[in-house]
């Protein structure tokens, strides 16, 4: 009988183990000597140094950072705004604009990169750090609407009537007594829309410009060539950086239960 | 309450963005997918169905078909590794439930073009599959993996599997377990318990991983792009390539209302079925 109960826990070790697989093995070979990857030739930073010296890499990732930064943040005004509004409003186009917002995050990723594509260019826009930054705020805005909207709901109302009895103004209210209150979810939100967008790939392919890139595209573009270590030491500083944010967005929100 | 009557001031954002950014694309894809392309570049504003009718030709109808298979497949193949996964995850201890969270949070949330570069290293020719399989003596020479179908299968199934297992585990946990004590103890075999009760009760999460795998599993060009070098097409990939370097944007329009379409169905079917408004396990 005891090995029968063991079998899921040894199930789920085994595909755990092989969905870490190739992470971990990303990351071992960066740091690998020799050129051939499967062929261990000590332990090395010489990639690493190589991205350094990399100019266009350093361009990609001060773009990667500033549009992640930016598309953050303006999706973290106008998710925030949106949810609190929402939460007191009534009104018949509501829950047809909230279906319309979250959109962006159920359809396949290709078809937003299509329509982005499309759709800037009948406007006109240039192509570049503009584009990339109206695409990923777009589908950031979900993120953090969700989050703040979940914890609304949690939330003690009384606390808010209490301020108002007492004279403050509806925006003294907001940001006296709400915004401290909901602040953990926008944190966490924007912390997972700030990963979300760093690591974007598919998007930004359709909508940047010839000469804005970021490291996700640098890194696909590479990788249809061939396979180099120079690509593990990349994706690895990826993962790392995308890896930290999600620890800390996790950990705000579990501060808040 | 009319203590509130200015804050409809705060969502004008929101809904600004909302209709010029989601719903002004979308309705313009779908007006896209019925105009003309241009001679040399562009698109002109008439009237034609001649976009759609091109999804017919042979070629592009074969690659709907394969694209469909492959879907399937790998929807097939997550929901038998995926659906055990969640179910297993549920019935572990409060502590175990966190840790095996937290685990799973790397391969949700971070890129699948990053975690896929892994596969390439084990795949190709000479990698460490190759030399894993070769130094035990099982095989004499290289498989080359890399640029197969099963390949992009393996690539597909280990990009989408995540969000199957954390749709079923959220699912099967809200469940309530002692229905199925008492379907036992009412005489069913545990086959028939799982089947009646188990299976019912998890449904919504295993449709919800289905809307979240099947669709996107079409979509993910990228996947057959560097697991598959050019012989897996799908219909991402056309779409891809008529936008980049067909330049006939009108047929790239009506392959993704095809898409979209086919999402909506998909999403529509699991509303029915669950009656819930949101994808379980997605927040």
């Amino acid at each position: 009988m005891k090995n029968r109960t063991k079998l899921p826990n040894i199930y789920l070790g085994v595909i755990l183990v092989i969905m870490y697989l190739p992470i971990v093995l990303t990351v071992f070979y960066s740091f690998n000597e020799s050129k051939i990857s499967s062929i261990w030739g000590g332990f090395s930073l010489k990639w690493y140094e190589e991205l350094m010296g990399d100019r266009d890499l350093k361009e990609a990732l001060r773009n990667s950072l500033i549009l992640a930064a930016l598309s953050c943040s303006a999706s973290a005004v106008i998710g925030t705004l949106g949810a609190v509004g929402m939460s007191r409003i009534q009104s018949k186009s509501k829950g047809i604009v909230e279906y319309i917002s979250t959109i962006p995050i159920m359809i396949p990723e290709i078809i937003l990169g299509m329509v982005f594509l499309a759709f800037f260019s009948l406007l006109g826009l240039p192509f570049g750090m503009t584009t990339l930054v109206l695409a990923h705020t777009t589908f950031c805005i979900p993120y953090i609407f969700m989050m703040v909207k979940a914890r609304l709901i949690g939330m003690d109302k009384s606390l808010e009537e209490a301020a108002r009895d007492l004279g403050a103004s509806p925006v003294r209210a907001f940001f006296d007594i709400v915004l401290p209150l909901i602040m953990p979810a926008i944190a966490s939100g924007m912390l997972l829309a700030f990963a979300m967008s760093f690591d974007d790939v598919v998007i930004s392919i359709f909508v940047t410009g010839p000469k804005t890139n970021t490291l996700p595209i640098k890194i696909y573009t590479k990788m249809k060539t061939g396979v180099t270590p120079e690509i593990n030491a990349l994706s690895t500083v990826i993962l790392v950086v995308t890896v930290f944010l999600l620890f800390l967005s996790s950990r705000i929100k579990k501060k808040q239960k | 309450m009319k203590k509130h009557s200015k804050i409809w001031v705060s969502v004008i954002p929101l809904y600004i963005f909302t209709l010029i950014f989601v719903a002004g694309p979308l309705i313009y894809m779908i007006a896209l997918s019925f105009m003309t392309r241009a001679e040399v570049f562009g698109v002109v504003g008439e009237f034609t169905l001649d976009n759609y009718k091109k999804i017919f030709e042979p070629i592009y109808l074969k690659t709907f078909a394969e694209s469909l298979k492959l879907a399937f497949t790998s929807t097939i193949l997550i929901i038998l590794l995926g659906y055990p996964y969640g179910y297993f995850m549920a019935k572990l201890s409060s502590v175990w439930k966190k840790r095996m969270m937290a685990l799973l949070m790397i391969p949700f949330w971070t890129s699948a073009l990053i975690r896929l570069y892994g596969w390439i290293i084990i795949f190709r020719s000479n990698g460490v599959l190759d030399s894993v399989l070769m130094g035990l003596g099982i095989t004499k020479d290289p498989l080359k993996l890399l640029y197969t179908y099963p390949a992009v299968v393996v690539g597909m199934v280990y990009a989408l599997l995540p969000f199957m297992i954390l749709s079923v585990y959220s699912s099967a946990e809200k469940m309530d377990w002692s229905l199925v004590e008492a379907a036992r103890d009412l005489g069913a075999s545990p086959m028939k318990a799982f089947l009646t009760v188990t299976l019912k009760l998890t449904l919504p999460g295993l449709l919800s991983g289905v809307v979240l795998t099947f669709v996107p599993s079409m979509g993910l060009f990228f996947i057959a792009d560097i697991l598959g070098g050019n012989k897996v097409v799908l219909v991402g990939s056309i779409i891809q390539e008529q936008l980049t370097k067909g330049r006939n944007w009108p047929f790239a329009a009506a392959l993704s209302v095809v898409l979209m379409i086919m999402t909506s169905l998909i999403i529509g079917i699991y509303r029915k079925v669950t009656n819930t408004k949101d994808l379980e396990g997605l927040f």
